[in-house]
């Protein structure tokens, strides 16, 4: 008896795919299972292939493979598109009356289930449910009870009317009676049965993590301006921020979107952006000017395939470079890259008291495959309870005098030991102070001589170092920790790699696995590189550029595993990848 | 706010590096005797500026500030503004600082209505970079990158903002201080966006656009029958291209400013330290 199901929804942009796709993840996610959802998509509104792919286990699934079960072929270049994933036994579901369907011959060993979706649809009340038709026939594959669809549909219909619930309720007992009528036997051998579980999940994916983090940090202020894959950010905090006492506003451009949220910032705000790399070369200058006037700011770069336009539905990991190195001159800052959905909550909350601890800018490297993935979580993994305020050495009224020079001047940029200066928020008090992109002196005034100019770039850079100190920058260990193998990944590619070890074991193939959440500051790695005979480094991008910093770290040459062709890496190909290097 | 400031509490002790009669300083003094008539002190006022001899503004003028990046300073000032709807934002940006690199921003703010006072010191040239043509130099004006004249009309900015739905449209020469004053002040109460284009002559680079031309030239609205209500009456003389004419062409008392529009209230500074904000809870429910 199967209980693991990959299976997909595909057709053309416009079709309805993702909110299908949803639907199913979310009924098998509230049925206690685990779900990972992918998306291929074009950068384009109507037409083009589209697919929605739902992986689902009652174990945890973090990843995808390169395997599909059961596919919804809402066209016939669906099934194209998947061949490479589809197997011996998987099933098709398809609607034979439709023309682009008539000369369509099943793949050899394939089970295909030709369904009038459209005209069952029309039965229920409506052909636009034809979608839903193919879920109720999934299910009856699956045998996973269509009850467990009635929630989701009812959240997804349910703003239009009870009826259309029921609607669509009785859509897909149709398809799953359709089924049941004439392809009985052909299922019953593939003995598919997912178990439901009482297992309590949320289903989101990480663009909504990172919004919710944000929230949950006492975020009030967001500025953006809409760019796949981090537009998401944006229309999660918008009708939700305000509930909290804040403001999303979408600029009119991404200049617009940092100067925005920096002037929030220096209001006293928690403010953050968040773009995508194309955005983050537009903020590049402005990042200057948040780190020498020392402003907290949290940007997100959700990064998908580059340079330029690039592949901008694709995923990628390409400007980590410009993260670290970005902007010029020389910018104390912080980068900090999430490795699931759920870290990016964390990493989200954790880039504001950094940000606010520090008074630079902290960058958040998400990736293209976290922000759009949906993945099932315990709801505790997002404790609100364990959420910590970390303001800084905000200044008020009282303790202002400490902060002022013989002319009761404010002092916004003082020379510290740690490096950080004390902060006043407009409308304190004896607080009044400038601050300008202008190298300065500790009042904030331009300033070119050149001892005030070596004492705050010090100044400025020593925050960097006391913050090494301060703070825990530990990788996420998995695997055999005696294993000579070293695998190092950062961002996105945790969970595929996670799983790889599974393929690996089965192999006899032993792996330590660093996943490193913190890229500038980072973790020492120099030990557990010498530990090892071979480190890898695992990454979206075709020049190894986490595994050039680590080199530089260590002093010591590392393999690297490279994918930029816009898709991520997937559990078994990964395992494969390893093996290859080991060989 | 107290009731007590002095126009030179806005001063700092910087003395300004304009040069030797710049408009600059006439316009600078405008905004201090503005902000101080007005009832504002600079603990709860927040200055912005971008690049430029305009820029230099935050040194010299005392109160929260900030000194920008070429050209966003409005963007900057309307995250101010929304994070805190009690500071009074004021925005002091150059010719070409507004109108050229920041013109798209321009336009935004007007239209976004964002309840802050901008002071453009418009001296029709690049006075920093050592004489330029400016977005608002005349068609014929040589210049060293432009010997022959920049071959364009000038950037019209108080069409742009009428056309932007600009809720307050103002002009004024820098040198007659107490006009400029009260025509600062009026825009400082004004609630929404206020543009005010104050002639502010460069006395270096400029020598068509000098004091001596706009006292000859300009024609104030004020001596005139002009009804800064009427909105055709506002556009016939915003588009006048014969004329120069200082006062508030426009003024909408019906607009609504950006944050009363989207109930933005309340200064975003206060959060609560103690963890996340009650009822963060909720938002996880959400995805059940």
């Amino acid at each position: 008896m199967h209980d693991d199901l990959n299976w997909a929804i595909g057709g053309e942009a416009g079709d309805g795919i993702d909110s299908t796709g949803k639907v199913f993840a979310q009924a098998l996610s509230r049925a206690g299972r685990h779900v990972f959802t992918s998306k291929d998509f074009a950068s384009r509104i109507r037409g083009g292939y589209t697919a929605y792919k739902v992986r689902t286990s009652v174990d945890k699934v973090q990843s995808v493979v390169d395997r599909l079960d059961v596919l919804i072929a809402l066209t016939e270049r669906t099934v194209e598109e998947n061949l490479d994933e589809l197997h011996e036994g998987s099933v098709i579901i398809y609607d034979g009356e439709r023309t682009e369907f008539s000369g369509f011959e099943v793949p050899e060993g394939m089970v295909g289930l030709d369904i009038p979706l459209k005209s069952l649809a029309e039965d229920a009340g409506g052909a636009l449910m034809r979608n839903v038709v193919a879920l109720g026939a999934v299910c009856e594959v699956a045998e996973f009870p269509i009850e467990n669809l009635d929630e989701s549909l009812r959240k997804r219909f349910g703003s239009k009317g009870e009826k259309i619930v029921e609607n669509n309720k009785e859509a897909a007992r149709l398809g799953a009676d359709y089924v049941d009528e004439h392809y009985a036997d052909d299922v019953g051998t593939l003995d598919y049965e997912l178990e439901t579980t009482d297992n309590d999940y949320v289903l989101l994916n990480g663009d909504e993590a990172i919004g919710m983090g944000a929230i949950a940090a006492g975020c009030k202020f967001y500025s953006g301006y809409p760019i796949t894959p981090a537009t998401d950010v944006m229309t999660y905090l918008k009708g939700r921020i305000e509930e909290f006492g804040g403001h999303v506003v979408q600029a009119e451009d991404e200049l617009s979107a940092i100067n925005m949220a920096l002037g929030a910032a220096r209001a006293g705000a928690r403010s953050m952006t968040a773009t995508s790399g194309p955005g983050i070369d537009l903020m590049s200058e402005t990042f200057g000017l948040v780190a020498t006037s020392e402003t907290p700011l949290v940007i997100a770069d959700v990064m998908r395939s580059g340079p330029s336009t690039g592949m901008p539905t694709k995923q990628e990991q390409g400007d980590l470079n410009m993260l670290l190195y970005g902007g010029h001159g020389e910018i104390p800052r912080f980068v900090v890259a999430p490795t699931t959905v759920a870290d990016c909550f964390h990493k989200t909350v954790e880039a504001f008291n950094l940000a606010e601890k520090y008074q630079t800018p902290v960058y958040i490297a998400a990736d293209l495959s976290m922000a759009v993935t949906e993945e099932t979580f315990a709801p505790e993994e997002f404790d609100m309870d364990a959420v910590e305020i970390d303001r800084g050495k905000v200044v008020d009224e009282d303790e202002i005098s400490k902060w002022q020079n013989e002319k009761d001047q404010f002092k916004p940029h003082a020379v510290t030991a740690d490096g950080v200066s004390p902060r006043a928020f407009p409308g304190t008090e004896g607080g009044v102070h400038m601050s300008t992109g202008l190298e300065h002196d500790d009042l904030g005034r331009r300033t070119e001589d050149t001892d005030e100019r070596i004492e705050q770039v010090d100044k400025r850079n020593r925050k960097v170092e006391t913050a090494r100190e301060e703070e825990d920058w530990s990788p996420v260990e998995y695997g055999d920790s005696d294993a000579d193998t070293l695998v190092i990944s950062w961002g996105s590619n945790e969970g595929a790699l996670v799983e790889a070890l599974d393929f690996l074991e089965e192999d006899g193939v032993d792996v330590r696995v660093l996943s490193v959440p913190y890229i500038f500051p980072r973790p020492d790695l120099s030990t557990a590189v010498e530990d090892a005979e071979t480190t890898i480094v695992v990454e979206c991008n075709a020049t190894g550029q986490f595994a050039d910093v680590i080199e530089k770290d260590v002093l010591e040459r590392v393999d690297r595993i490279n994918k930029y062709n816009g898709v991520r890496f997937k559990a078994d190909e990964l395992a494969n990848d390893i093996k290859e290097v080991l060989a | 706010m107290s009731s007590d400031v002095r126009f030179t509490d806005f001063k700092s002790d910087k003395q300004p590096t304009w040069c030797p009669g710049c408009g600059d300083f006439g316009t600078m003094n405008g905004i201090m005797k503005g902000l101080a008539e007005t009832g504002n002190s600079p603990d709860d006022t927040f200055v912005v500026a971008g690049i430029g001899c305009s820029g230099k503004i935050g040194t010299y003028l005392r109160s929260y500030a900030l000194h920008g990046v070429h050209g966003r300073a409005l963007p900057v000032g309307t995250g101010v503004k929304i994070a805190n709807p009690d500071i009074e934002v004021v925005v002091a940006g150059g010719d070409g600082d507004g109108y050229s690199i920041g013109a798209g921003h321009f336009i935004h703010a007007v239209r976004r209505n964002i309840d802050i006072t901008y002071v453009v010191m418009d001296n029709r040239i690049y006075g920093l970079t050592k004489g330029q043509a400016s977005p608002t130099s005349r068609e014929d004006f040589e210049t060293a990158t432009t010997p022959e004249g920049p071959k364009q009309p000038p950037v019209n900015p108080l069409a742009l903002a009428l056309s932007a739905g600009g809720s307050f449209i103002a002009q004024s020469f820098s040198s007659n201080a107490l006009r400029h004053q009260e025509i600062v002040q009026k825009a400082i109460e004004h609630d929404g966006f206020s543009l005010v284009n104050t002639f502010s002559p460069c006395v270096t680079f400029n020598d068509v656009d000098t004091y001596d031309y706009f006292r000859d030239s300009i024609v104030d609205l004020d001596e005139t029958e002009h009804d800064p209500t009427d909105r055709d009456a506002a556009k016939e003389k915003i588009l006048d291209s014969e004329k120069e004419y200082i006062g508030v062409l426009w003024e909408d008392e019906d607009a609504v400013d950006y944050n009363t529009a989207h109930g933005v209230e309340g200064n975003m500074a206060d959060i609560d330290e103690s963890g996340a904000p009650e009822g963060a809870t909720d938002l996880v429910r959400e995805f059940y």
